[in-house]
């Protein structure tokens, strides 16, 4: 066939793992996926953490990340094969036939250059064009992608753009030099919903103006679904399912695809507010240290026991700075948080043992949120003899309870943190949480580092503890679908206001606000054509333009 | 356990060589350290395997217990730098504020003078003893390690960890020792390896200049002192201490490199 660009026949990768106190050995980390793309198409690889997608599509550049070593296969590019080509023709074929798009565009470009001379570097570097014909191309991709002002912006440093537009200017540096294959590393995964939109419209006409191929890596279902041909579905290194987009959304064949489209099973039905909250913010307004504007303005929201109340909003919305002020680590400039019917002292110091206690926190990063160096039994078992004066026996007896509440067996007691799962991590964290028997417990973004399918198993696992706990949740997310899946309330947060609150069947009916409803629609549906249809009926720009 | 490369076993050799000298001194020793036992600066033969100095004391045993002094004191210096440099760096690190600025200040202007002037002047007002040579050096060279341990809890004080171990109402000792010192100890430990060189190339330069340890005791830089004249003759006497420094200073530094190289590599991560 004249028209196959990519042909990847039984690849098998294998890498080099060192687990703690044993000896490095060698596994298979990819075993023998096959697939062909044709000119001009793409094709979606999608899988969890860990089921080599990343890796296949850097695979398909011949190239293996950090002790990942190609075992076996064939990799044709344009009817070469490129595993056993020399390093020189290697070269000339990774990033002028084939480019690269990784995730965090914030990381990948040098913040000493300006963006031009980064995005026409490989085209010059490879001679294909003059600087200032490749320079012209650039500008025109820049418009293409939807840059505001395409003639100068590359004159401007990294730093001096926002998140949405670097990565599209980083999808600029990888359609610059004329390529046929682009592979996207999960391009919009560190955006915020709406911006991420922008982006994802922007790279499907790119990608259909230009007629490049493309290898889209994601493991958001609903985003691929947008803009690929095709869809593969990988686990664990191994192809479960692959088919057209269409098949594939609408009738999976695997149990693990029907898994994937069907995720967010966890159902809640809304409880009405009490009449004593356990938890007021009144009126906050706060700044940070040697600043001088307010990054929260007159903020009000309370929680009821046993209740969750969501606080949704992109990045820089403040609702993690809420939380910040709540739990005493930056002293609001006005205003008061109002405990359980006491008012708390504004700054750490101030709180009693018995105000930390009652109000605990889980983080977003599991994997920095505990000590490396302690057990799961040390950092489950320090809240219990700091609150508690638990020791021995009963402190063990805890202990093991609680792993058993979180899930997990009395073996993980001695294990440290890197010997766990991300899943797992964050389980532990919540343990620690649980020990002190705290009414409210703060979450910050729990589950949005996690894949799908283990961030529902939390959602679950946070619903029942609610249950048997009787605990109140605050519940920071940037993610709808989760805040419809948990909350009882739900305060939406916007440049440091809130800007919509009440329960959740009062902020999820219209009319909306136009922010709310840029947010509620910017949330990816599995379904074809929902693209096109959003960007169609907008109200407004998203904060990332 | 990782194979150890072979610089890092010819280090590891020789370190222990040095040491297992030190601590077994008086039994190993052929002779006492300032009998006088045969001619100035005879040559080396088989009841003398070095020869011997400048006055006719046996250079093997002068070698031995000079390198007992001369290890014990650089040791001591270690120890004492890295206990009050880190605690101090920590706590300032942790608690910030006046406390943290008033430390480091204070570091600042200790290091904006040159150490080996400031030795000599404390030296040469206050009794030279022991224990004086390893309060000096150690106090002196805690500055550095202050800004090591320094720079390395304020990364760790940031972390989540950390965060939640005040949100959950620790005290500044648990943060310091629980929490941020077994996550600090790595780039300590490799650390360490090298102030000790610097410490015994410290001890040696201060006895060469005759303020360090005081005769009839000697260590190396004394004995380079005492047989430095017999170079003029041709005579290696004063080579033997200059050798020996320089060895013990590039084993221990393979074996710093080594340590440093395997809590640092991205592979195994922190082991």
């Amino acid at each position: 066939m004249s028209d196959t660009l990519l042909k990847v026949k039984d690849l098998k990768i294998g890498a080099k793992i060192y687990p703690p106190g044993e000896k490095p050995k060698d596994i298979e980390i990819v075993h023998g996926v096959s697939f062909e793309l044709e000119k001009g198409k793409v094709l979606g690889l999608i899988g969890e953490s860990g089921a080599g997608k990343s890796t296949i599509g850097l695979a398909s550049m011949a190239y293996g990340r950090g002790g990942v070593e190609i075992t076996g296969g064939e990799v044709w590019v344009n009817g070469r094969e490129i595993l056993h080509t020399n390093l020189r023709d290697l070269r000339r074929l990774r990033g002028m036939e084939v480019t690269y798009v990784s995730q965090s565009a914030a990381a990948s470009f040098n913040p000493a250059k300006k963006i031009m001379e980064q995005v026409v570097e490989a085209s010059l570097h490879a001679g294909k064009f003059s600087k200032k014909a490749a320079e012209a191309r650039a500008r025109e991709l820049f418009a293409k992608l939807g840059l505001p002002d395409p003639d100068n912006i590359g004159e401007r440093y990294p730093h001096q753009v926002s998140g949405g537009q670097l990565q599209r200017c980083m999808t600029a540096l990888a359609l610059c030099p004329e390529p046929d294959l682009v592979v996207f590393d999960e391009p919009t995964t560190a955006l915020d919903v709406t911006t991420q939109i922008d982006v994802l419209m922007a790279i499907k006409e790119a990608i259909r103006d230009t007629g490049v191929a493309a290898l889209y890596i994601t493991h958001d279902l609903a985003v691929v679904a947008q803009v690929s041909d095709e869809i593969m579905v990988l686990k664990m290194g191994d192809m479960v399912e692959y088919g057209t987009t269409d098949q594939i959304i609408n009738h999976p064949q695997e149990e693990y695809t029907r898994d994937l489209v069907s995720v967010r099973s966890t159902q809640h039905d809304g409880k009405p507010p009490t009449d004593n909250p356990v938890l007021r913010v009144e009126n906050v307004t706060a700044r940070y240290k040697g600043t001088n504007f307010d990054v929260l303005h007159n903020v009000v929201m309370d929680l009821h026991p046993g209740q969750t109340l969501a606080v949704v909003g992109e990045s820089g919305s403040g609702k993690s700075t809420t939380a910040r002020v709540i739990t005493g680590l930056l002293p609001p400039r006005d205003g008061n948080i109002v405990f359980d019917g006491r008012e708390l002292s504004p700054d750490l110091e101030g709180r009693t043992r018995e105000d930390l206690r009652e109000l605990q926190m889980i983080y977003q990063m599991a994997d920095v949120a505990m000590n490396p160096r302690q057990t799961v039994g040390t950092i489950i078992g320090r809240p219990l003899e700091f609150y508690f004066g638990m020791r021995g026996a009963e402190k063990r007896k805890r202990i093991i309870e609680l792993l058993d509440e979180i899930e997990l067996g009395v073996e993980f007691m001695d294990r440290y943190p890197a010997e766990l799962s991300g899943g797992q991590k964050q389980r532990v964290c919540i343990a620690r949480a649980l020990a002190a028997k705290p009414k409210v417990i703060i979450c910050d973004e729990v589950t949005s580092a996690l894949d799908p399918l283990v961030a529902d198993g939390i959602l679950k696992l946070l619903e029942n503890l609610q249950k048997i706990e009787d605990v109140a949740y605050l519940f920071i997310t940037h993610d709808l679908a989760t805040v419809k899946a948990i909350a009882d309330s739900i305060a939406v947060m916007y440049q440091g206001k809130v800007v919509r609150y009440g329960t959740k069947a009062e902020v999820l009916s219209p009319p909306f606000d136009d922010y709310t409803d840029l947010l509620l629609s910017s949330v990816p549906e599995m379904r074809l054509g929902w693209l096109e249809e959003v960007i169609e009926n907008r109200k407004m720009e998203s904060a990332g333009n | 356990m990782m194979r150890i490369p072979p610089a890092a076993l010819i280090g590891l050799f020789f370190t222990g060589l040095y040491f297992f000298g030190a601590v077994f001194a008086q039994w190993i020793a052929p002779y006492s350290m300032t009998e006088i036992v045969g001619d100035v600066w005879e040559p080396s033969s088989a009841k003398h395997w070095l020869g011997t100095d400048n006055i006719g004391r046996d250079l093997l045993s002068r070698m031995i217990y000079g390198g007992q002094t001369t290890i014990f004191i650089a040791t001591a210096a270690t120890i004492l730098s890295f206990t009050t440099g880190s605690i101090l760096g920590f706590t300032a690190a942790v608690v910030g504020g006046w406390i943290d600025q008033a430390l480091s200040r204070f570091v600042d202007l200790i290091m904006s003078i040159p150490t080996l002037i400031f030795a000599l002047v404390v030296l040469s007002v206050m009794p030279v003893t022991l224990f004086m040579l390893i309060m000096v050096m150690g106090l002196l060279d805690s500055t550095r390690v202050y800004r090591l341990a320094r720079a390395v809890a304020v990364d760790i004080n940031v972390m989540d960890f950390v965060e939640a171990a005040k949100l959950r109402g620790e005290g500044n000792r648990w943060i310091i020792f629980r929490e941020i010192l077994p996550n600090a100890l790595s780039p300590l430990v490799a650390e360490m390896g090298l102030r000790f060189i610097f410490a015994v190339l410290f001890v040696s330069t201060l006895s060469f200049l005759g303020l360090g340890v005081q005769p009839p005791n000697a260590d190396w830089g004394g004995i380079v002192k005492e047989n430095k004249d017999g170079i003029v003759y041709g005579i290696p006497a004063a080579l033997v201490p200059a050798i020996a420094i320089a060895t013990l200073a590039i084993s221990v530094n393979l074996v710093a490199d080594w340590v440093l190289n395997r809590t640092t590599s991205l592979k195994g991560g922190r082991g």
